[in-house]
């Protein structure tokens, strides 16, 4: 490029970028922050309800009770960013517990059985991911009509019993591992391992690149549909996972657990500052939601709240989430 | 400034010290400007100059920052849309906004009609006043039909006829001819032209200089937020014109490097798609620009695509340097050494929300990380090395893509695509919407690259871009190829000429 010439060029434009904001504005202003402002304002509030609450070992006690769930939001949370939506999953982990349960029932070794849940998982998510990349179809239709779906074949195979899980294998949230519960261990582990996927491989920056702009990155050459079929795969597996813990949590089986429990994962995923129309959130965020919900959770029972007003603020809890994470990013998008 | 016959007058309306800033940035400054009744105005600059920001004050989209406007002797002061519908100034969209399911007569009067009792409308007077309308102007459409299937041109017909309906004074047709046929655009110069001699005052917002010379009494020129001139069209040149809008002339912006023309790079043989392009065949050779002219909607921009594999062809052959090749989505393209840089950035181009750098390197995930693993200082230096090379204006990498100008977005969409090293480079209008002096620069880039060996196929509105760029120039018409220019017989004329849709037997000539 001759560049001589064309000194007069450069100089002409003044106005041909925005100035950029300031760095602090950019490291501060995220929706994980309102997020963590609420957990450190609910552990403030909870601890004078309850002394209970600086006992660190009560908190990790109570987490075990929403592990599961959380565990699956982490996921949900990637299949957001990345523009689509599984509203399944609870369903799915009800699902996969009675296929194991059934399965270990009719005398399958357990090893065995933990398998068959994992392929039901796994067979969960494909019929997802078909039904929403192959048949092009929305992914929230398909998810609430999986969502009844698995949840009734979970009916058919248990029926209205509780199936039992042997002796041995019940109690997961009871083993500690250096004082931590394993499902909150679990939690953690799972929370690195996504939150560095997501941040720091190619396959987590091409899921923003897909959600953010799905036809840009198709003109990218990013395979969007494969991407988007390993998160439903990846989505099944865990819930399936997810289920079989909470049959160990429960000691038995029945096609009800989890019931409702996509409104939490998703609670958790909006609470987070995940973006519902894509290409925005993170995995700390919802790994801060999730704390932040037991904690709020725990502490209207503490401090006997009725059951029905938990529910409403719980609600709003979600629309305030929503609101705040509009606002913030409206802010920072000029 | 020059004197003008209409200088006697009273003007229409007195802009004194307009000015308005976006975030503190001034991006239009102490315009003083009268419009007079009875005149066609021009207002012209690159895009970014202010003349739009400039209409849309006018207009009451936007609220000057300082400075008065006054309507005949009387100041402008509650600035909105409706407010300056009421007084008389109405903007005219490029692409009209209107309710397509409605019929014509209820757009017309939308927004106009008086609520009888119940608020019950008069179908019949709404049609004969509609009518009425249609016969003022002087054109045919039936006013019974729904808009949704009116071509582009009566849509604005509409749009016009509804500013008579509110009885404007100010009529501001903001780049109205953009997307019309040589003969829809004299309709509406004839149109223009009879209400600005019933008095009205129209302001005329084109690219085209020609189309100027051609329509407009006066016209105004904008640089940098800055009125420069106010000029009488008839005491003027187009060189005179383009010197106050860029400040030097556009012949040394354009210079086409003299490269060597080596083997076929991309050859394409008889590529069909059904009801969109059909028997499309060509090819270009490595260090060749090949242009590609024609009307909007001849199906050009569908050739691209299917060559990338956005839209794949049903039968043809595509050969990539020597051998055929099966493209069925784009990451095949970019395999094969194809690149892309898509019309509409908006929508196919840039991740607005991800930084410059996420955006630079989004094409090439081979460049920035180690076993799948992103390097933060390899993408760092991959992205600040394209910036400096493409010359991208910005802040910062980390900036979100959105917050720059439309030309340095589009550098910085090039620079994604020369990243991959590509063989052959698809650029579907690369210098739309971005300023001349960032076009020259473009101009520069695309010779230098065609220079490196690489095979360009340059789709283009702009004829002088591909006059003066391009080795060959094909034409496109309905989705057929018209013509196949070598450089020597390529201008205007003849590419137009090959453009403008014909009837059938001429075709078979042709």
């Amino acid at each position: 490029m001759s560049v001589t010439e064309k000194s007069e060029i450069a100089a002409a434009p003044q106005r041909e970028s925005a100035s950029a904001r300031p760095r602090w504005q950019v490291m501060l202003i995220r929706p994980e922050l309102m997020t963590f402002v609420l957990l450190i304002i609910a552990l403030i509030v909870a601890s004078s309800l309850s002394p209970y609450f600086l006992d660190i070992a009560y908190i990790l006690d109570s987490f075990t009770l929403s592990a599961e769930l959380a565990m699956v939001a982490l996921v949900l949370t990637i299949m957001i960013i990345a523009g689509e939506i599984d509203l399944s999953p609870a369903s799915g982990m009800a699902l996969a517990a009675c296929t194991f349960a059934y399965a270990q029932q009719a005398g399958v070794p357990i090893p065995l059985a933990v398998g068959v849940g994992l392929l039901t998982g796994l067979a969960m998510g494909l019929l997802n991911g078909i039904l929403v990349i192959r048949f092009q179809l929305p992914s929230i239709i398909v998810t609430i009509g999986t969502l009844i779906f698995y949840r009734g074949l979970a009916q058919v195979i248990a029926g209205d019993q509780s199936i039992r899980v042997p002796e041995w294998f019940i109690g997961i949230n009871r083993v500690l591992v250096f004082g931590i519960p394993v499902p909150v261990l679990v939690f953690v582990i799972l929370s690195v391992v996504l939150g560095f996927v997501l941040s720091s491989t190619i396959y987590g920056r091409q899921i923003y690149l897909i959600g953010t702009n799905p036809i840009a990155a198709r003109h990218a050459g990013i395979r969007a549909n494969r991407i988007k079929m390993s998160l439903f795969l990846l989505i099944g597996i865990t819930a399936s996972i997810a289920g079989m813990m909470t049959a160990s949590r429960l000691g038995s089986v029945r096609y009800d657990i989890a019931l409702g429990g996509e409104l939490q994962m998703v609670l958790m995923a909006m609470l987070g500052g995940t973006y519902i129309f894509g290409g925005r959130g993170s995995i700390l965020g919802t790994f801060l939601a999730a704390w932040l919900l037991v904690i709020v959770s725990t502490g209207m029972i503490v401090a006997n709240i009725l059951p029905a007003m938990q529910l409403c603020v719980l609600g709003v809890l979600l629309i305030i989430s929503i609101i705040a994470t509009n606002f913030i990013y409206s802010r920072t998008q000029r | 400034m020059a004197a003008n016959s209409t200088s006697s007058a009273t003007p229409l309306l007195v802009s004194r010290g307009i000015s308005k800033q976006f975030s503190g940035v001034e991006v239009l400054s102490d315009v003083d400007l009268d419009l007079m009744p009875g005149e066609i105005h021009a207002l012209l600059g690159e895009n970014g100059a202010g003349k739009s920001t400039f209409a849309k004050i006018l207009a009451g989209v936007y609220r000057p920052t300082r400075g008065t406007l006054t309507m005949n002797g009387a100041p402008v002061e509650a600035y909105s849309p409706i407010h300056a519908q009421r007084l008389g100034i109405t903007l005219i969209h490029q692409e009209p906004i209107s309710f397509p399911d409605l019929s014509v007569a209820e757009n017309l009067v939308l927004g106009h009609e008086r609520g009888s009792l119940l608020g019950r409308v008069h179908w019949a007077g709404m049609e004969r006043r509609a009518n009425e309308l249609m016969d003022m102007l002087g054109i045919r459409i039936d006013v019974t039909r729904p808009m949704r299937g009116l071509s582009i041109a009566d849509q604005q017909m509409v749009e016009i006829a509804r500013a008579l309906v509110g009885d404007s004074r100010l009529i501001i047709m903001d780049e109205p001819t953009a997307p019309l046929t040589p003969k829809e655009v004299e309709t509406l110069f004839g149109i223009a032209r009879k209400l600005r001699d019933e008095g009205r005052t129209i302001i005329f917002i084109s690219h085209r200089l020609e189309e100027v010379q051609a329509l407009c009494d006066r016209a105004t020129v904008f640089r940098d937020g800055n009125l420069v001139d106010t000029v009488n069209v008839a005491d003027v040149s187009d060189d005179d014109i383009i010197r106050l809008m860029i400040g030097r002339s556009l012949k040394e912006y354009l210079h086409k490097q003299r490269t060597t023309i080596g083997d076929v790079a991309l050859k394409v043989e008889n590529l069909t798609l059904p009801g969109v392009f059909s028997d499309i065949s060509f090819d270009v050779h490595k260090g060749e620009i090949v242009g590609v002219g024609g009307l909007v909607g001849a199906g050009r921009t569908d050739v691209a695509r299917a060559l990338f594999g956005v839209e794949p062809a049903a039968t043809g052959k595509i050969h990539v340097n020597g051998s055929e090749v099966a493209i069925g989505d784009p990451s095949t393209a970019i395999d094969l050494g194809l690149a892309f840089v898509p019309e509409d950035r908006a929508v196919a181009g840039i991740f607005s929300s991800l930084s410059v750098e996420k955006n630079i390197s989004a094409a090439v995930p081979g460049k920035i990380t180690s076993g799948g693993i992103i390097r933060r200082a390899l993408e760092h230096a991959v992205a600040s090395d394209s910036v400096k090379k493409l010359r991208i204006r910005l802040a910062s990498l980390q900036q979100p893509i959105g917050e720059l100008s439309g030309g340095n977005q589009q550098k910085a969409i090039l620079a994604r695509w020369l990243l991959t090293d590509p063989s052959v480079l698809i650029l579907d209008e690369p210098t739309r919407g971005i300023d001349i002096g960032v076009k020259a620069e473009f101009y520069d880039m695309i010779g230098e690259l065609a220079a490196g060996g690489r095979a360009i196929l340059l789709i283009s509105s702009e004829l002088p871009e591909l006059l003066a760029l391009c080795d060959r120039v094909l034409v496109m018409s309905e989705g057929r190829l018209t013509a196949n220019f070598d450089r020597s017989e390529a201008t205007q004329e003849s590419i137009m000429q090959a453009a403008v849709p014909r009837s059938a037997d001429q075709e078979v000539a042709a």
